[in-house]
């Protein structure tokens, strides 16, 4: 049987339709959740796409961490269920308390739409784990408030505890502390990234495949549960 | 007397009440016709809709007798299932898809107020898309605006461009292309025009038209506020003695996600097949789709404007009508269809409301507080506005501008000086590098962009088995314009044309927006005739057919008026997206060749431009059976596979488009050029192209251009990490003595310090 990965839609969320193709290309079944919906259908992973969810009102996330899908997702990814948020996704995991630190507005206080080089520091969560340790690979960064910053101590521990995810390499593009890509919780299961994966699955459309690997993981990580 | 309306029953009882029509923009005999029209005089209501529906902007007044000609002088096209008329054309692409796309100027709203005019810009043209029953695609851009380095434009520019990425990237369109020039003519009067591109399948075309006696007219989206009012204020304080609401902003704002929940909403409702006729609201509001809903379907229409929902519950009658709050649609439903029309709206945090519904009374009536304060023939408002034929002169300087020949201007001679004339051109604002603003947008969501700026067209795949895709490409040029307007909506059209074909796509269709100044000056109106009938000349020679567009008038500010500015867009196919053929070079030992024919031709270029503040003579010869000849081997090539890479020619000329195909990926190239150095680098002869050849198809590529008669000459190779260009230089007719062997050699870094510096260094 397919293994079947969730993907939610918020209301002004964009990039839904681009993370599905990504989970279809790498060879499970997307199925759709809805903001309203308040159950998670047995789901084995989810993912927070990017977008604009509730038009970044207030601030990025912070509506939509209130929405009733979230309700079943807060406590199952306590409880171990994979969750990946990019983008906005990652920004509503942070305001969700998923996540540790937060997103802020770019260092250049402009959107930015650009190919970067990211690092992967950590091939341990079951959406990296196709990965090697250290690989650089390319991926499209969009956004205007994608600059990481936690506390100081906050910093510390992500770092001794090998929970930042990925880095920018090759320079900072925004202004992200450390520059920090992307960071996952203590267990592992929850990771949020800003550069989007699933723009990058096919030569034609995007920088190249590198992000096939963040779905091709969970896959693999479903099918040895 | 605040509340009281001015009925129709008060109308024709005070015939000769004095009304603020001048205020509102209409002429004396304008007004006096409503009159003759109603055989009354209208009621404060009506003529808030008289004076939007029979303004320049919604009527063409002025360019309708011009505008004739693009469905007259029309090449007969099998592609087009809707034409000019409609919220936007449509054309059918093959395999049961049809695409729709326009471009519509927000020059003046962009200039008042930069962010908000170019954010409700993208918003406006994306919901004429949505009006048609197509998902909007893609957007893109055309910007002008004055001198880079005047104070007014770091005012508008970075605000026009952050106001453009606010609402696209938050709307979810990826922004593929477009253009950015600057000359000072723009100064004050900077040009934006937007556009977007939709798909749907053939079935889904949605007309803007009220039809079916009890069928119900719903609002939907925003709630109405007092925004773009301005007009209907001086209608409010002549009428109520002035009030609270009085005091409004006059630039619309507007709310992106409130557009996108409108874009999956409507998607929704077509999909569910509860439409029956649809309109969107932009200019003039409620009183533009309810005149053009009913006028469209022949019918009448019943509207309770009570029911409206108000941000501001002081409006009056006038102002609900004028109102051009964003991110508002209107549907007409059958009755047995609101109940799930209603749901869907709600399930998507659509506000939706019944006000009205279609009568066979054959008039337009509305009411306020329950009584009547709008009784009219839609059509009146709708079809019959005035026109005029407005006079025409040549102006008295074109003879002057046309003799002042770029030929005596000093021209750079041996290699040194060549190398700095590619260097400045490259880094000058016009043609250097637009990543500070491209990188705004969002070019990657929806997954299906194959090519975007600065790519010679934007490619969106449609059908992800098949590979179906769209190429668009949109181009002006005002130096051109000026100098011959007829010639340069031409060269505007074979410029896009070219443009889509370079990526492999056969060229389908074309829209345009037409930026000029004022209409009552007979000098701009000679070069808008002169433009549109080079336009319409142009298409049907192409054999590509006008779709719609757009006309944008008083681009001046006093006594000057901007160059004419034709912006035409060009729509094309690619049966299969994965032969599209990018800028970018590529393979070491690629054969470089260049396509088409080259000849002296610096008249408005880009060159007389940077290196002399030049601008006179005669734009390039316009030789549309070698564009077409040219478009052809393009697009033959790339689906044959020949092709890695292929560039159009165009403002800098071959020295340009070299230097760009070398800084995409950073690869050189070795070219010898025959004939003078600075004309082969610099001239910008139309219907040419620069193609790297896939190694081994020289021969086919070659038997390709001779059998269609274009001709092809081998330059040199794709090698190296630096631009070489060796030639001869000098020639007899500029008075130099001798001629000789010339050379030189810009490493890519440093055409790339060149390209890349200017813009951050204006606007960070």
């Amino acid at each position: 049987m397919t293994a079947r990965v969730g993907v939610v839609t918020f209301p002004g969320s964009l990039d839904d339709a681009d993370a599905a193709r990504a989970v279809a290309r790498a060879g499970a079944e997307p199925i759709p959740l809805w903001h309203g919906d308040r159950d998670l259908r047995g789901l084995a992973a989810v993912i927070l796409p990017g977008g604009f969810s509730y038009g970044d009102y207030l601030r990025c996330g912070a509506i939509a961490r209130f929405a009733p899908v979230m309700g079943e997702l807060i406590p199952a990814a306590r409880a171990g269920l994979p969750v990946l948020g990019i983008c906005n996704g990652f920004q509503i995991l942070c305001e969700a308390h998923l996540l540790p630190g937060a997103l802020t507005r770019n260092a250049g206080l402009r959107f930015i739409d650009r190919v970067v080089r990211v690092r992967i520091e950590d091939t341990g969560t079951p959406w990296t784990a196709d990965y090697d340790q250290d690989q650089e690979i390319s991926l499209v960064l969009k956004s205007g408030e994608g600059a990481y910053v936690a506390d100081p101590a906050t910093l510390a521990r992500l770092t001794s505890s090998g929970q930042v995810v990925a880095r920018y390499a090759g320079g900072n593009p925004n202004g992200s502390v450390g520059d920090i890509a992307g960071v996952r919780n203590d267990a592992g299961n929850v990771v949020g990234l800003m550069p989007h994966p699933e723009h990058a699955i096919d030569a034609l459309t995007g920088p190249g495949t590198d992000g096939l690997g963040f779905f091709t993981s969970v896959l693999r990580a479903m099918a040895d549960q | 007397m605040s509340g009281a309306a001015d009925t129709v029953t008060r109308a024709a009882a005070t015939p000769g009440q004095p009304q603020p029509y001048a205020e509102l923009g209409l002429t004396t005999a304008e007004y006096e016709r409503i009159g003759e029209l109603l055989g009354r005089r209208p009621t404060d209501a009506e003529l808030a809709i008289y004076s939007v529906m029979w303004s320049e902007h919604c009527s063409y007044k002025s360019s309708k007798v011009h505008l004739r000609r693009f469905a007259e002088s029309a090449p007969p096209s099998a592609a087009l299932l809707a034409g000019i008329g409609q919220n936007a054309g449509v054309v059918d692409i093959g395999q049961g898809y049809a695409v729709t796309f326009k471009v519509e100027s927000h020059n003046h709203p962009s200039y008042v107020e930069p962010f908000q005019g170019a954010a409700t810009g993208v918003g406006g043209i994306v919901r004429d898309i949505l009006a048609m029953g197509a998902r909007p695609i893609a957007v893109m851009d055309s910007l002008r605006f004055g001198p880079a380095d005047a104070p007014d434009t770091r005012r508008v520019l970075p605000g026009v461009v952050s106001g453009i990425s606010f609402y696209g990237n938050c709307l979810g369109l990826p922004n593929i292309g477009g253009e950015l020039a600057f000359d000072p003519c723009y100064r004050g009067n900077p040009l934006v025009n937007a556009l977007c591109v939709g798909v749907m399948r053939h079935q889904d075309l949605k007309l803007a038209a009220a039809r079916g006696t009890g069928n119900k007219v719903i609002l939907f989206g925003s709630r109405t506020g007092p925004d773009g009012i301005g007009g209907a204020s001086v209608l409010a304080s002549a009428t109520f003695g002035g009030s609270d609401s009085a005091k409004r902003p006059s630039v619309q704002v507007g709310d992106p996600f409130m557009e996108k929940l409108l874009i999956e909403c409507c998607l929704e409702l077509y999909a569910a097949d509860l439409v029956t006729g649809i309109q969107d609201l932009g200019a003039a509001g409620v009183a533009c789709a309810t005149t053009e809903l009913a006028a469209g379907g022949g019918t009448g229409m019943d509207v309770d404007l009570d029911v409206v929902p108000l941000r501001d519950p002081a409006l009056g009658p006038a102002e609900i009508l004028m109102s051009e709050s964003q991110e508002r649609m209107m549907a007409v439903v059958e009755p047995g269809n609101v109940g799930a029309f209603l749901e869907i709206c709600a399930r998507w945090g659509v506000l939706a409301t019944v006000i009205g519904e279609v009568t066979g009374s054959g008039r337009l009536r509305m009411t306020w507080r329950g009584e009547q304060v709008v009784d009219i023939p839609p059509a009146s408002a709708a079809d019959e506005g005035p026109v005029y034929q407005r006079p025409i002169q040549r102006p008295a300087g074109q003879d002057a501008l046309q003799a002042d020949d770029p030929a005596a201007l000093p021209r750079p001679a041996g290699g040194p000086e060549l190398r700095g004339t590619l260097l400045s051109l490259l880094a000058s604002p016009g043609l250097a590098d637009k990543s500070w603003v491209t990188e705004q947008y969002d070019r990657h969501v929806r997954g299906n962009t194959v090519l975007a700026t600065p790519e010679d067209a934007g490619v969106i795949r449609i059908d992800e088995q098949t590979g179906l895709g769209v190429a668009l490409a949109t181009d002006g040029n005002g130096r051109f314009g000026l100098l011959d307007p007829y010639a340069g909506a031409q060269l505007a059209l074979a410029e896009a044309y070219r443009n889509v074909a370079a990526t492999g796509a056969v060229p389908l269709a074309v829209t345009n927006c037409l930026n000029f100044g004022s209409p009552e000056d007979p000098g701009v109106m000679w070069q808008f005739s002169e433009a549109v009938r080079g336009l319409a000349d142009g298409c049907a020679a192409l054999g590509v057919p006008v779709t719609g567009g757009n006309v944008s008038f008083y681009n001046q500010t006093d006594e000057a008026p901007i160059h004419p500015t034709p912006v035409v867009g060009v729509l094309g196919v690619h049966a299969d997206v994965t032969t599209r053929v990018p800028i970018g070079l590529r393979t070491e030992g690629a054969p470089i060749v260049l396509l088409g024919r080259t000849a002296a031709e610096f008249g408005g270029s880009a060159w007389a431009q940077v290196t002399h503040g030049h601008c006179g003579g005669r734009p390039p010869e316009v030789d549309l059976a070698a564009e077409r000849a040219l478009a052809v081997v393009l697009t033959q090539a790339a689906a044959e596979g020949l092709l890695e890479a292929a560039h159009d020619l165009s403002e800098g000329g071959l020295a340009v488009a070299l230097a760009e195909c070398c800084l995409d990926q950073g690869i050189g190239c070795q070219v010898t050029l025959p004939g003078d150095l600075f004309t082969q680098l610099f001239s910008e002869s139309a219907a040419r192209a620069v193609v790297a050849v896939r190694p081994g198809s020289e021969r086919a590529l070659a038997a390709l251009a001779a059998r269609h008669g274009v001709p092809a000459s081998e330059l040199g190779v794709v090698a190296g990490d630096s631009l070489v260009v060796t030639g001869r230089t000098g020639q007899a007719s500029t008075g130099q003595a001798s001629t000789g062997q010339a050379s030189f050699d810009i490493p890519v870094v440093e055409l790339a310090a060149a390209h890349r510096g200017t813009l951050p260094s204006l606007f960070e």
